[in-house]
C-alpha cells in the first residue's frame, strides 16, 4: 500500500464533528467554572465574615479596632489589645526566627558537607509538617513550665531593667511562650525558601567573588546575600503572614489576657487566639459578631501582608531580569 | 602587595587573620542555627513519643472516648477511635472535594486561560492560601453550619479550601511540565483538545497531582481551627456518618490539652503521635511518589 | 615569506605572519634570565574517579604572556583553575604533584586559597559581574581586602588600566550589567586587577566576544604584562600566536580501556611552537590537521 492510499484514506473519513465539539466545550466550560468559583470562593468568605461582623461593625464601627478591653458582661469590646499582641508576637518570632532561618539557609547551601545536607533538609522540612496543635500541646505541657522555672526568672534578672522582661508570673502560658512557639514555627518556612534562594545563586557569581581572594563568608555578605535579597524579605514576610494567623498553637500557650502589658512574662492574647479560645463561650451575638469582627481585621492583615509579599518578589524578579541579562 | 609580599602565603599578616577568624566565626554561627532546628525537631518529637508511646495499645486505638465529666475509674480503658474514624472521614470527604475542583482550576490555567486570568486565578489562589484557617473555619460556620448545624460535610469542605490552592498549585506546575510537543502530536493527529488533555496530557502527570495531594493531606490532617467551628460538637461513640460532627484527631488534642486530668494529656500524647507518625508516613510517600514521577519524566525526556 | 611562492594561504601560514609581523614581538631573552612565576612539577588533577590531567610539568615566567592551547576536553580549564586553587571549589576534586608559585607550593593542603586567589587573579570565559554598579564592581573586592585608601583613585587606575576608563567614567553608578559584553569582559578584567595581583589568569576571556571586543582585550594583554604576569586559556591558535609569548600546547591521550586524560605534549616560545614544532602531535594540531 503506497502512503497515498492511505492518505486518501483518511481524507474520506469524515471530520469529528459536533460531538468533540461538545466534548471541548463540557471540559472548557466546567474548568473555567472552577477557577470562577475559586475567585467566587475567596469573595464568599470575604462577605460571610463581614456578615457576621455587621452587628459587631455597626455597634462599634472603627473605633472597635483601637478599643482596648473585652467586657462580655457589659458588652464593650474591642481589638486593640489583640491586634497588640498579635504584633508584638508576630514581630519578635520574625526577629528571632529569621537570623537562625538565614544561617540554617547558609548552612544547607553552602557549608554543610555532601551527606549532611539532604538529611537535615529532610528534617527541617519534618519541622515545618508538625501540626500546630501539636506544637501547641508541647508548648503547653513541655516548654512553658521549664521557661517559667528557670529562663524567665534568669532573663528578668539579667534583663529586668528593660520593662520588656519585668517579673515572671506563676503562669508559664505567658507571650514569651508563644514567642519561642511561634518561632519554631515559623523557623522552617523562612529557612527553607532562604536556601533555595541561595542555590540558585549563580556559580559563576561566586566564582568571580571568590577569584579576588575573598573569604566564602564575605562572598556572601557581598554577593550571594544581596543576589537573594529580594526573595529572603518574601520568605520573611511569608514567615510573618504565618505567625499572624496562628490560633491553636498561640491559644495553647499564651494564657489570655485583654489588657495591654508591656511585660513579656505575663499572659497576653492575640487576634488569632482570641478566637480561637473564646469562640465557644460566646455569651452572647454581639461578643459573638464581635470575634468575627477580629476575624475580619484578621483575615484584612493577612491579604494585606500576602500582597506584599508578592508584590516584593515580583519587584525582585524584575530586578533580577534586568540584572541578569 | 605585590611579588616581595609572597610571605603572605606563609605568614598571614593581620588582616587576613582577622578576616579568616570572621570566616570561622559565620561558620561556627551556621552550623549552631542548624543544630538549633535539629535540636527542637527532636525535643518535640522525643517528648511526643516518650509521653505517648506508653498510651497506645490495641484498645486506644480502637475504643471510642467516654463522655467526659463523669467520675469513671482511672484507668478504663479509653480511646480515641472516635477521634480516628472522623478524622478518616473528614480528610477523605475533603480531599475528594477539593481533588477534583483543584485539577480542574489547573487544567483551565494551564490549557485554557490568556495570561491575565492566568494571573488573576494564580492571585486568587495565593490569597486563598494566605487565609488563616481560624477564619476559614469562620466562613464556614458562617455558610453552613449557621443554617444547619455542625456536620462532617462541613468539617470537609473547610478542609477542603484548605488543601485547594495547594492541590491546584502543584498540578499547575506539574502540567506545566508537560512538553507542548506532546500536546501537538495528539492535535496533529486530529484528537480533540478535551480528548488530549484528558486522555495524554493529564495521565503525565498523575504521579505530581498525586504527590500534591498527599501533601495536602498531611497538611491539613492537624488542621484544628476549621474544625473547631464546623465539627466539634460530638456525640459519644465512634461514629461514620457524615451529616453528623464527629470528632477529629487534633480537635481531640486540643481540648484534652486543655482539661486538668493528667491521663487526658497523656491521651493527647499518645494522638500526637499517631497523628505525627501519620504526617511523617504521608510526607515520606509524598516524597517517594515525587522521585518516581521524576523519574519517569526524564526517562521519557530520554 | 609564502606569498612570493604562490602557496595557498593555509592556516599555519597565517599563523606565521601573525607570529612574526602582528605584534611587533620582541625576542624572549635566554630562558635562564626569566624570572619563574609559576614551578609546575608532575600536576596530576583527577575528579572523582576520572583523571583530567596527567603529569604536566612546566613553568611559567614574569611579565609574559604564556598561552595553553589544545582540543577540547584536553584540560586545559583545569589546569588553569589548578594555578590559583579554584578546583578547591569542586567537591570530588584531587590533585597530585606541585605547583611553586615564587618557590613555595600553593597546591599544599595547609596553604589557604583565599591568600593564594589574592595574589593569582582569575578572568573567566563569561563575563561575570556583580550585580552592583560599575564603581562598586571595582570598588568591592578593594574594600573587602583592605585596600580602601585612596578608593577611587584605585578605581579609576584599574578601570583606565582595563581601557574602559573613558567609556564609564560618566556613569560609574550605573548597572554593570548595562555593559555590553565586551564592556562587562573589560570591568572584569578591571576587577582583578584592581586588587594588585601578581599573575592573572583568563580562562578564554574572549571566546564569548566579537572580534572588536576580542582585539581590545588582546590589546590590554600586550599592554598590562609589564605589570603582571599573564597565563591565558585560549581555543583560537591565532590569538595565542598574536599575544603569547611562551604557548603550552596539551592534548588528550587515551589509554587501553578508552580512558581519556590531558597532557601536556609541549612547551616553548610561541614562534617555535608555530613554526617548528620539535613534536609530530603539536605540527597536526597548529597546521590545522586535527582538533
Amino acid at each position: 500500500m503506497s502512503s497515498l492510499d492511505v492518505t486518501t484514506d483518511a481524507a474520506r473519513r469524515p471530520f469529528p464533528g459536533r460531538r468533540a465539539r461538545l466534548g471541548d466545550l463540557v471540559l472548557q466550560g466546567s474548568a473555567g467554572i472552577a477557577a470562577l468559583g475559586a475567585l467566587v470562593l475567596v469573595g464568599l468568605i470575604a462577605w460571610k465574615v463581614v456578615q457576621g461582623a455587621r452587628l459587631s461593625i455597626s455597634t462599634f464601627g472603627l473605633g472597635f479596632v483601637t478599643h482596648v478591653g473585652w467586657d462580655p458582661v457589659h458588652l464593650k469590646f474591642g481589638a486593640g489589645s489583640f491586634l497588640f499582641g498579635t504584633a508584638v508576637t508576630s514581630i519578635a518570632a520574625l526577629i528571632l526566627a529569621t537570623p537562625i532561618a538565614l544561617g540554617i539557609a547558609l548552612f544547607l547551601s553552602e557549608l554543610a558537607p555532601r551527606g549532611l545536607r539532604g538529611p537535615i533538609t529532610a528534617l527541617v522540612e519534618t519541622l515545618a509538617a508538625i501540626p500546630s496543635v501539636v506544637i501547641g500541646l508541647w508548648g503547653l505541657i513541655v516548654l512553658a513550665p521549664i521557661l517559667r522555672d528557670h529562663v524567665d526568672p534568669a532573663l528578668h534578672s539579667a534583663l529586668g531593667f528593660i520593662p520588656l522582661f519585668g517579673p515572671p508570673g506563676s503562669y508559664g502560658s505567658n507571650v514569651f511562650t508563644a514567642i519561642v512557639v511561634l518561632t519554631i514555627m515559623i523557623l522552617p518556612i523562612i529557612a527553607s525558601i532562604s536556601r533555595e534562594l541561595f542555590l540558585s545563586v549563580p556559580s559563576e557569581l561566586k566564582e568571580g567573588a571568590l577569584g579576588l581572594g575573598t573569604t566564602r563568608w564575605e562572598m556572601v555578605r557581598g554577593v550571594a546575600f544581596p543576589y537573594a535579597r529580594g526573595g529572603v524579605a518574601a520568605a520573611m514576610i511569608l514567615g510573618f503572614g504565618r505567625a499572624i494567623g496562628e490560633a491553636i498553637a498561640v491559644g495553647l500557650t499564651i494564657g489570655s489576657a485583654t489588657a495591654i502589658n508591656a511585660n513579656l512574662f505575663k499572659p497576653g492574647s492575640t487576634l488569632a487566639a482570641m478566637i480561637a479560645n473564646n469562640y465557644q463561650g460566646a455569651s452572647s451575638g454581639l461578643e459573638l459578631s464581635s470575634l468575627i469582627y477580629l476575624a475580619l481585621i484578621l483575615l484584612v492583615f493577612s491579604i494585606l501582608v500576602n500582597l506584599l509579599a508578592q508584590w516584593i518578589v515580583r519587584r525582585a524578579a524584575r530586578r533580577q531580569g534586568l540584572m541578569a541579562r | 602587595m605585590r611579588t616581595g609580599d609572597l610571605s603572605v602565603l606563609q605568614r598571614p599578616n593581620d588582616r587576613l587573620r582577622r578576616r579568616r577568624v570572621a570566616n570561622r566565626g559565620m561558620e561556627l554561627l551556621a552550623w549552631l542555627a542548624a543544630a538549633v532546628a535539629v535540636f527542637f525537631l527532636g525535643v518535640v518529637v522525643w517528648s511526643v513519643a516518650q509521653r505517648g508511646a506508653s498510651q497506645l495499645s490495641f484498645d486506644f486505638l480502637t475504643k471510642p472516648q467516654q463522655a467526659s465529666g463523669g467520675f469513671g475509674p482511672l484507668n478504663v480503658k479509653q480511646g480515641l477511635a472516635n477521634a480516628f474514624a472522623g478524622s478518616f472521614v473528614i480528610v477523605g470527604l475533603a480531599t475528594a472535594m477539593a481533588l477534583p475542583f483543584g485539577i480542574l482550576i489547573a487544567i483551565y490555567v494551564n490549557e485554557f486561560a490568556s495570561r491575565l486570568v492566568r494571573s488573576a486565578v494564580g492571585l486568587t489562589l495565593d490569597v486563598l492560601n494566605g487565609v488563616p484557617a481560624i477564619v476559614i473555619g469562620f466562613f464556614v460556620f458562617g455558610l453552613i453550619v449557621v443554617a444547619h448545624g455542625q456536620s462532617a460535610y462541613a468539617g470537609a469542605f473547610a478542609l477542603a479550601v484548605i488543601m485547594l490552592p495547594l492541590v491546584a498549585r502543584s498540578t499547575i506546575e506539574v502540567l506545566a511540565l508537560v512538553p507542548d510537543s506532546l500536546r501537538e502530536a495528539a492535535l496533529a493527529v486530529g484528537a480533540p483538545r478535551w480528548r488530549t488533555t484528558l486522555g495524554i496530557v493529564l495521565p503525565q502527570t498523575i504521579g505530581g497531582v498525586l504527590t500534591g495531594a498527599t501533601l495536602a493531606v498531611a497538611r491539613v490532617a492537624g488542621e484544628t481551627a476549621p474544625l473547631l467551628f464546623t465539627s466539634s460538637l460530638v456525640a459519644t461513640g465512634t461514629h461514620w456518618n457524615p451529616s453528623q460532627a464527629l470528632q477529629t484527631v487534633p480537635v481531640a488534642i486540643f481540648e484534652l490539652s486543655d482539661s486538668a486530668d493528667p491521663a487526658d494529656h497523656a491521651r493527647a500524647w499518645a494522638a500526637a503521635l499517631v497523628l505525627i507518625l501519620f504526617i511523617l508516613f504521608a510526607s515520606l510517600g509524598a516524597r517517594w511518589l515525587a522521585t518516581r514521577s521524576r523519574r519517569k519524566i526524564a526517562r521519557a525526556a530520554g | 615569506m609564502s606569498q612570493m611562492k604562490e602557496e595557498p594561504v593555509s592556516a599555519s601560514s597565517t599563523i606565521e605572519h601573525a607570529v612574526r609581523v602582528e605584534m611587533k614581538r620582541q625576542p624572549l631573552p635566554p630562558r635562564e634570565r626569566l624570572e619563574q612565576v609559576f614551578d609546575i612539577q608532575d600536576l596530576t588533577a583527577i575528579y572523582g574517579s576520572k583523571p583530567a590531567l596527567k603529569n604536566v610539568s612546566m613553568q611559567a615566567y614574569k611579565n609574559l604572556v604564556t598561552a595553553v592551547i589544545g582540543p577540547s576536553g584536553c584540560g586545559k580549564s583545569t589546569f588553569i583553575r589548578c594555578l590559583n586553587r579554584m578546583n578547591d571549589l569542586v567537591p570530588s576534586f584531587r590533585q597530585t604533584g606541585t605547583i611553586r608559585y615564587h618557590g613555595q607550593d600553593i597546591a599544599a593542603k595547609d596553604v589557604d586559597p583565599v591568600a593564594v586567589r589574592r595574589m593569582i587573579g582569575m578572568v573567566f570565559q563569561r563575563a561575570n559581574p556583580f550585580p552592583k554598579s560599575i564603581h562598586d564592581n571595582v570598588a568591592w573586592g578593594l574594600k573587602v581586602l583592605g585596600m580602601k585608601d585612596n578608593l577611587s583613585e584605585r578605581v579609576e587606575r584599574a578601570l583606565t588600566q582595563a581601557a574602559l576608563w573613558d567609556e564609564v567614567k560618566d556613569r560609574l553608578k550605573a548597572s554593570a550589567l548595562s555593559l555590553s559584553g565586551g564592556q562587562q569582559q573589560r570591568l572584569c578584567i578591571a576587577r582583578a586587577i584592581a586588587v594588585e595581583p601578581d599573575v592573572v589568569l583568563m580562562d578564554e576571556p574572549a571566546s564569548a566576544l566579537d572580534p572588536i571586543a576580542t582585539q581590545a582585550i588582546e590589546q590590554l594583554l600586550h599592554e598590562l604584562k609589564t605589570e603582571y604576569s599573564f597565563v591565558i586559556v585560549t581555543h583560537n591558535m591565532q590569538q595565542a600566536a598574536r599575544v603569547a609569548d611562551m604557548t603550552a600546547f596539551f592534548s588528550i591521550s587515551r589509554g587501553e580501556e578508552g580512558e581519556r586524560w590531558g597532557e601536556l605534549i609541549e612547551y616553548d616560545a610561541t614562534e617555535k611552537i608555530f613554526t617548528a614544532p620539535s613534536d609530530k602531535r603539536t605540527e597536526d594540531y597548529v597546521t590545522g590537521r586535527f582538533g
